[in-house]
């Protein structure tokens, strides 16, 4: 296979992964049928205290207050 | 500078037109449009588009787990006692995939006007509802006067101030 042709199927390749992979952007969730996402347990913290305790836990355990996103030093002294 | 390849060029632009996609298809019916018609089944019977000729009809779509739907019904409320008279029909049409979640909310949040059911969201579709709630005004002649989606008491007196021209028209 020539350089030409391989360089042309690969940039076939290239074009074809693009369309495929934003073929999901056009995919929607319509407003009417949304009420399964907007209940409370769709939320990504769905119980906030408990995601609390377990933060507490966690950065108790591994010495790291701020590794869940939060500002704060390493010293595990809270 | 190498040449760019025409087969990217247009593969890019192919991911940004499908990227846009959603936003192009979310556009609301353009202001003078005819409103779709519709019959849709009631908690007593039917109600349809075509039954309310004569009248200025506010057609707003709602959910029971629609947060601002809570503060549009207060305020439709009033729109329908002080507006109902002079000739203004409210038809608030619920997509609620169970018609239970609907009735717990009117409870809580009691309806005087009329409201009806489109758990298959087929006429939110015609309507191309793109939130919750979305209120679309219908003049005499069947034309969309204005169309809103999201409920805020800021602009709730601009919406009225057009119910009320609708109306003396």
């Amino acid at each position: 296979m020539s350089g030409r042709v391989r360089r042309l199927l690969a940039r076939t390749f290239l074009a074809a992964a693009a369309a495929a992979s934003a073929g999901c952007a056009a995919m929607k969730v319509e407003p009417w049928d949304r009420d399964l996402l907007a209940e409370k347990k769709m939320s990504f913290t769905p119980a906030p205290l408990e995601s609390a305790i377990d933060d507490h836990v966690y950065f108790s355990k591994e010495g790291s207050t701020g590794g869940q996103g939060v500002g704060g030093g390493g010293c595990g002294c809270n | 500078m190498k040449r760019g390849s025409p087969l990217l060029a247009a593969a890019f632009l192919a991911l940004l037109l499908l990227t846009l996609a959603p936003i192009a298809h979310a556009a609301a019916p353009a202001r003078g449009a005819v409103a779709p018609s519709f019959t849709l089944p009631t908690a007593t019977g039917s109600v349809s588009l075509d039954s309310l000729q004569g009248n200025v009809v506010l057609v707003d779509f709602w959910a029971s787990w629609c947060v601002p739907c809570k503060s549009s019904f207060p305020w439709m409320t009033a729109m329908h006692q002080r507006y109902g008279p002079k000739g203004l029909a409210i038809v608030a049409i619920n997509v609620d995939k169970s018609r239970k979640s609907a009735q717990e909310f009117l409870e809580k949040h009691p309806a005087p006007f009329i409201v009806a059911y489109d758990p298959d969201g087929k006429t939110a579709k015609a309507y191309h509802v793109w939130g919750m709630p979305t209120s679309y005004l219908v003049g005499h002649d069947r034309a969309i006067l204005f169309s809103r989606s999201g409920f805020d008491p800021k602009h709730a007196k601009d919406v009225e101030a057009m119910i009320a021209q609708a109306c003396a028209r």
